[in-house]
């Protein structure tokens, strides 16, 4: 509580901090490794690499059509997004302001998606989206994202509701509004700041989402982070150094978003928001 | 290093001080507290009275100053060290201990052997009468049965020194009034010394031995409940202590301190002068002590009347324009002229800005 | 007779026509919002669940738990589950347990944000790149042997990528900020005036720790566990491209892949998805059961 720390205390707090920056350093140069590999000509046995070069990207763009895989990834995750929206904002509304019979029972079907993990449902659910001939496609792809998506927003979305007075709304309805302009001028305008960073939180993770892609898409529909899994796994065939190439775009994509999503939400959220609700 | 028993003579607080960055929270106040007493430290928000109360306890360092009970220096130990009790504003009983449990956790903390922590949280129950409760959680609790336990977890390790930070804040009005009784006969029965915070002062008139009244991090006066209810020493603490008519004034004469004239209201009044005024003065009166009356020197127009049971509260105007708050016995209407006079000893003289 | 009951109201329920009747139990054009995103759960989540469960019970071959049973009594298949508990449990554990210490600290701090963001960017960039990373990083020629052998703690290269320590090492460097992050969120929400109560009382840090922190917080541990859990146990990219999958990091999720995508058996994948889910479940329970008896324990221990 604020007083002169005793020696244990000292070497106690010294080693958490030590662990703290072990970690950060270590992660720090492991993506240092791979962003310098991609610049490197030739780097075997030595500290750093022989040479420099930009050539592995122009190569990498060609030998991955990464043209191609990063529409591919855009239209997904464009897709989520909105998509993700539309369904989910306006259960959440629903969700916030009615307490119907059942509404437990409805909380607990959109947690489920997201407590457990892709792969689980993933199998059963690509062996389906097969069945209706969505599978290999990109809209098998784009539904398969939204399942943890909708009720990601939905989850995230709901405190925003609920922070709204709803007395507002009232006013809005005393004065005349039918629920569509309620909603166009009130409530979105209200909810804005909530629904981007939702969407925004959904774009971060839709990118770096690998395991529903890698079950669902065909050789034509896979975003960027499944083509980076595929390059590693013919690792041999491939030169190193262009799949860090792509490995770095796949990371500046990754990171831009984040550092977008972050102007408008806490770090914290990316991750606390929906495992917030499941412990309640 | 702990403290315990209540065998102390004077706990001493020399020029504390702390500072939160740049904001200075305390600015050098020092107290002397004697074995048994009951200090309140009152004060608007913001005076700095929770900041000393969480210095004594040591939750928060000094940045100046020192804390020495009888002639040892304790302002370096941690709270787990002081032995004092504190009771919180929120209460801050553990939610997952049962009200038994909570209480016996500082004695449990000391080691003590089971049969005698059962036999000590027993007496504190029957202090605070919650004999029943012992069983149950801090949830089934309500708030006033709460706070009693929040005192009788801080008595039960008997305290040379009792903390409270504005325990009542958080009650209605009513249990408010009960549990003030309470607490006082609490003290009165243990014994130890008590520094009470809070912001209300009826408060702490009707439970104090002393009253330290605080503003802006600084001890603007120290007294009983009765020379800070008839003798506040500055205008800012005559204002807090319920003194509603604190008003600029012109001296206009007057022999010694006993007999000095100021215009209020375009009229002349007589006071006592506290502070030496020179020319410009400012003058405290209560509105208990502002009453219409047919000689009254000060003329008035009524602009409202509110009716309290037995007396009418009255807001008026002067006709120099001065708000006057007043008491009249009987009622008075909107618009209506009255005469208002004051009991000399009643109305206090400050000095004015230069 | 007929007159008077032709004269008598009508019951209540008659007068209130239906509309009303759903709107006092919050049924109305609002709650209809919700629908859409139900149904789109149920069909694209319950029901390819559902669908799963009944084709696991209907094998390519043999008579409807032969996918079980084959399952069960192939080494090669079993095996994966301990496989996966053997990366899975200590990985998690691990991240669990030094979270507590470390958002005990960060929690006095004022100015967090810049650590949470540092921290979250390897969730965000996800267990590929991590496991891309880890390859070059870990490996015989990486800069953490280099270090290492630089300094003199080690005269040969770590065998640290290709096998078991790299997966575990991609868990912990993916999981920690996840387990950190959930730990601190639970931490912060318990009041800061109770501790400052037991340590008037009296406490001691250890005191405060054992007696006042760890209590409240066992129910968001437990919770923190499972979550972290359930992730781990999925893990997949990493113990293909960091680990061995043919060998020692054979995990669960790669058997399910193989039956799905080499050898097209949609029934088997289906099972051993299932088997998967339920182990989960089955760690899950446990654990949330055995919070339970430790937080009985620790709050009802002694008196009261």
């Amino acid at each position: 509580m604020g007083r002169d720390k005793s020696i244990s205390e000292r070497l106690w707090a010294t080693a958490i901090w030590t662990a703290v920056i072990v970690f950060i350093v270590n992660f720090m140069a492991m993506a240092a490794t791979v962003v310098v590999n991609s610049f490197g000509t030739r780097w075997l046995g030595s500290w750093l690499p022989a040479g420099y070069t930009t050539r592995w990207y122009l190569s990498a763009w060609d030998e991955f059509q990464l043209g191609d895989v990063l529409i591919t990834t855009f239209e997904v995750v464009g897709a989520v997004v909105l998509l993700s929206g539309l369904f989910g904002v306006p259960a959440a509304y629903a969700l916030a302001r009615r307490n119907f019979p059942g509404k437990q029972l409805v909380i607990l079907l959109f947690l489920l998606p997201l407590m457990i993990p892709p792969i689980t449902f993933g199998i059963p659910l690509a062996t389906v989206l097969y069945q209706f001939g969505a599978g290999g496609t990109i809209w098998g792809v784009i539904i398969a994202n939204l399942v943890p998506t909708v009720p990601f927003v939905i989850l995230v979305m709901i405190p925003f509701v609920e922070q709204i007075d709803p007395r507002i709304e009232a006013a809005a309805r005393v004065f005349g509004a039918g629920t569509g302009r309620l909603f166009l001028h009130v409530l979105v305008p209200l909810l804005a700041p909530g629904i981007l960073a939702a969407l925004l939180l959904v774009l971060v993770r839709t990118i770096a989402m690998f395991e529903l892609t890698f079950f669902t898409a065909g050789p034509d529909s896979q975003t960027l982070v499944v083509a980076l899994y595929y390059a590693v796994y013919a690792a041999g065939v491939r030169a190193g150094q262009s799949i860090d190439a792509m490995a770095v775009i796949y990371m500046i994509t990754t990171l831009v978003w984040l550092l977008i999503a972050l102007r408008f939400v806490d770090p914290t959220q990316i991750v606390t928001r929906a495992k917030q609700e499941a412990a309640r | 290093m702990s403290i315990a028993g209540r065998d102390f003579r004077e706990l001493r607080l020399e020029e504390l001080s702390r500072s939160f960055g740049a904001l200075n929270a305390l600015k050098g106040v020092s107290l002397t507290v004697k074995r048994g007493e009951f200090i309140a430290l009152l004060g608007p928000s913001g005076c700095g009275k929770s900041t000393a109360l969480n210095c004594l306890a040591g939750l928060l360092t000094l940045t100046g100053g020192s804390i020495w009970l009888d002639q040892t220096r304790i302002d370096r130990l941690k709270p787990e060290e002081r032995g004092f009790g504190m009771v919180f504003q929120n209460y801050a009983l553990f939610p997952h201990m049962s009200v038994r449990r909570n209480i016996g956790f500082g004695l449990a903390m000391q080691g003590k052997s089971k049969d005698e922590i059962a036999r000590k949280v027993e007496e504190a129950l029957s202090i605070v009468r919650l004999g029943q409760h012992g069983d149950k959680l801090p949830g089934q609790l309500s708030g006033g049965q709460q706070q009693r336990v929040a005192i009788a977890r801080a008595i039960v390790i008997e305290p040379p020194l009792v903390l409270m930070d504005e325990p009542l804040s958080n009650l209605d009005a009513k249990l408010r009034l009960e549990m003030r009784a309470e607490i006082r006969r609490i003290h009165d029965l243990i014994g130890s010394a008590t520094i009470y915070v809070t912001h209300d002062q009826e408060e702490a008139l009707s439970l104090a031995d002393r009253i330290v009244v605080m503003r802006d991090g600084t001890v603007r006066q120290v007294g009983t409940p009765t020379e800070l209810y008839a003798r506040p020493a500055h205008a800012d603490v005559a204002e807090f202590m319920g003194y509603r008519n604190v008003l600029s004034a012109r001296v206009l004469g007057g022999s010694g301190s006993e007999d000095v004239q100021v215009s209020v209201g375009g009229a002349a009044l007589k006071g006592v002068a506290i502070e030496r005024p020179d020319g410009n003065a400012i003058v405290a009166v209560r509105p208990d002590d502002l009453k219409p009356a047919n000689d009254g020197p000060v003329a008035a127009t009524v602009e409202s009347a509110q009716y309290h049971g037995r007396d009418f509260y009255c807001s008026g105007r002067a006709s120099d324009g001065t708000e006057l708050y007043f008491c009249s016995a009987l009622p008075v209407q909107k618009g209506e002229t009255v005469r208002l006079a004051a009991d000399p000893a009643r109305v206090l003289i400050y000095a004015g800005a230069s | 007779m007929t007159e008077t009951t032709a004269r008598l109201p009508h019951t209540r329920e008659e007068r209130i026509p239906w509309r009303v009747r759903l709107a006092l139990r919050d049924i109305d054009g609002v709650t209809l919002l919700v629908v859409p995103a139900v149904l789109f759960v149920i069909g694209l989540f319950v029901y390819p669940f559902l669908y799963g469960f009944v084709l696991s019970f209907k094998p390519r071959a043999g008579d409807w738990l032969a996918n079980y049973r084959k399952f069960f009594s192939d080494p090669f298949l079993y095996d994966t589950i301990y496989a996966t508990m053997r990366l899975a449990l200590p990985a998690t554990i691990i991240n669990v347990l030094i979270s507590i210490p470390v958002a005990l600290r960060v929690r006095k701090m004022h100015r967090r944000r810049l650590l949470t963001t540092i921290l979250v960017i390897p969730i965000t960039l996800g267990t590929v790149l991590i496991a891309e990373g880890l390859l070059n990083y870990l490996g015989p020629q990486g800069w953490l042997n280099r270090t290492l052998m630089l300094f003199g703690v080690i005269s040969s290269p770590l065998r640290l990528v290709h096998n078991y320590t790299g997966v575990m090492l991609s868990l912990i460097l993916s999981g920690f900020p996840f387990t950190f992050l959930l730990t601190l969120s639970y931490i912060t929400g318990i009041d800061t005036s109770l501790e400052q109560a037991a340590a008037t009382l009296g406490a001691t840090a250890r005191a405060r720790f054992r007696y006042i922190l760890l209590p409240l917080l066992a129910q968001g541990l437990a919770i923190n566990f499972c979550l972290s859990f359930v992730q781990t146990f999925s893990v997949f990219p990493s113990a293909v491209l960091l680990g061995a999958p043919a060998g020692d990091t054979r995990v669960i999720s790669i058997a399910a892949y193989q039956a799905a995508y080499e050898q097209y058996d949609a029934s088997m994948a289906a099972a051993i998805a299932m088997i998967m889910g339920f182990v989960q479940l089955a760690v899950v329970l446990l654990a949330l059961a055995g919070r339970n008896l430790f937080y009985r324990g620790a709050a009802g221990g002694g008196k009261g």
